[in-house]
């Protein structure tokens, strides 16, 4: 899906001026958590997150998140905004909370980031081995 | 990138850059003003060039081109000298000015060429456009040899250097509960491996558990350093700090513990997560800690 598309989807605004709508987004992630953003999500992810802070930025830069949405209608400080310029990662802004947004987008077609070693590890400790079909879906991290 | 029409290319900017000197040919081929035009017709023939400036004592008088001569040869002329019809109305360029102001000069007369002048007057260059394509091409292919040569110097590095065991160690010193700028560090090895060559997934897997180390440093401890430590084969992270140390270090290693205070939180960090994400980036990963004197955090990324 084109970031084009995306803010389409979700009714959405450019906040990086210049920013080129043509690029190509594989799957989402919605997360306030930096550290899940950091282990959950591969290169090219569109993070979804109700966090203005410039570390959103940075956590985008460190895991090769492809762009930011900022969701309920939040908009980042300008540390942030000037992060963004110069790391060259586009932001966008919905209004939608970040169930709406995500939501929006998933029922568009655009899939998750699936299943992660950590998690399924953390499930198995909680509830036994008893998930062998899911088990060839795990990304390794 | 995509090329936007009212992006300004690398042709666009060499026009501006480079210098009507730079591009210029140097050695004239000039007449004086008592050459006849069948001399001029045999020199333009021989030399294979379509126009000559005109010069008397040094000093530019004018232009004679090869339409004078086809003129000339019409009315049986060609025993008549320079002088008689040249152009004295000349459009000069000066050798300092730059590549464009020669490009508008070209589009606004249509002449084949320009004397070049310098700061005194004197000629010393004659310009064609065939001279600008050529000087463009060439300043071009430079640069692109030079960057080609930086990107093989970083990426061969280890190559290039011969010892039992080399390696690259970049230090950086974090500061404590400098929360705006963690992640610095973290953001400066990442661009190290990329100019090294590294491969993206290991490269995602280094900036990431670094980030995570940073952000430990700047939240838990009094300050500390970050250490990449690159060899050819693997890349060694060290996050040490002089304290305060952690009490239970099994317990700081599980999953979902966290001391991490609430602004630190709210900021969306803090949630027991670092450790368990930067085991799962390393190869291998040790945690030593000692109360009051400090936290050594080590990991192995293996670079193959």
């Amino acid at each position: 899906m084109t970031l084009e598309e995306v803010l389409s989807v979700i009714d959405g605004k450019l906040l990086s001026p210049g920013a080129d709508l043509a690029m190509e987004v594989g799957m989402a992630c919605g997360a306030d958590l930096m550290s899940d953003v950091l282990a959950f999500t591969h290169e090219g992810t569109l993070l979804l997150t109700g966090l203005t802070n410039p570390q959103v930025v940075r956590t985008a830069e460190m895991s090769g998140i492809a762009a930011v949405v900022f969701v309920r209608g939040k908009v980042p400080p300008a540390e942030t905004l000037s992060l963004a310029q110069s790391t060259g990662i586009p932001l966008l802004a919905s209004r939608l909370t970040m169930y709406e947004t995500c939501g929006r987008l998933f029922r568009a077609g655009l899939p998750s980031c699936g299943m992660f070693e950590l998690s399924t590890n953390s499930w198995q400790q909680a509830f036994g081995d008893d998930s062998e079909a899911d088990a060839e879906q795990v990304h390794p991290s | 990138m995509n090329a936007n029409p009212g992006e300004v290319t690398r042709v666009q900017e060499l026009v501006y850059e480079l210098k009507i000197d730079q591009v210029m040919t140097r050695d004239v081929i000039s007449v004086t003003p008592d050459t006849t035009l069948g001399d001029l017709k045999e020199l333009l023939r021989t030399k294979r060039i379509s126009g000559v400036p005109v010069v008397q004592e040094g000093a530019l008088v004018g232009m004679i081109s090869i339409e004078n001569v086809i003129l000339a040869l019409e009315r049986g002329e060609l025993a008549a000298p320079v002088g008689s019809r040249m152009t004295t109305d000349v459009v000069s360029v000066r050798a300092e000015d730059t590549v464009v102001s020669a490009v508008n000069l070209f589009a606004r007369y249509g002449y084949g060429r320009f004397p070049v002048l310098d700061g005194k007057g004197a000629l010393v260059g004659i310009l064609t456009k065939g001279d600008i394509v050529r000087g463009m091409l060439k300043r071009m292919e430079v640069e692109w040899q030079a960057e080609e040569l930086e990107r093989y110097r970083a990426s061969h590095i280890f190559e290039d250097i011969e010892s039992d065991e080399t390696g690259l160690i970049l230090r950086y010193r974090v500061k404590r509960q400098d929360f705006i700028r963690a992640g610095e560090a973290a953001s400066k090895i990442k661009r190290a491996l990329e100019r090294l060559g590294a491969h993206p997934r290991i490269i995602r897997r280094v900036a990431v558990a670094s980030y995570e180390a940073e952000t430990n440093l700047v939240i838990h401890s009094v300050g500390g350093e970050i250490i990449a430590e690159i060899h050819p084969d693997r890349i060694k992270l060290v996050a040490v700090d002089s304290g305060p140390g952690i009490a239970d270090v099994q317990q700081a290693l599980q999953a979902g513990y966290s001391t991490a205070p609430d602004w630190i939180r709210e900021l969306g960090f803090g949630a027991g997560m670092g450790l368990s994400n930067i085991k799962a980036c390393s190869d291998s990963m040790k945690l030593e800690s000692e109360l009051g004197v400090g936290t050594r955090l080590e990991l192995t990324i293996k670079l193959q």
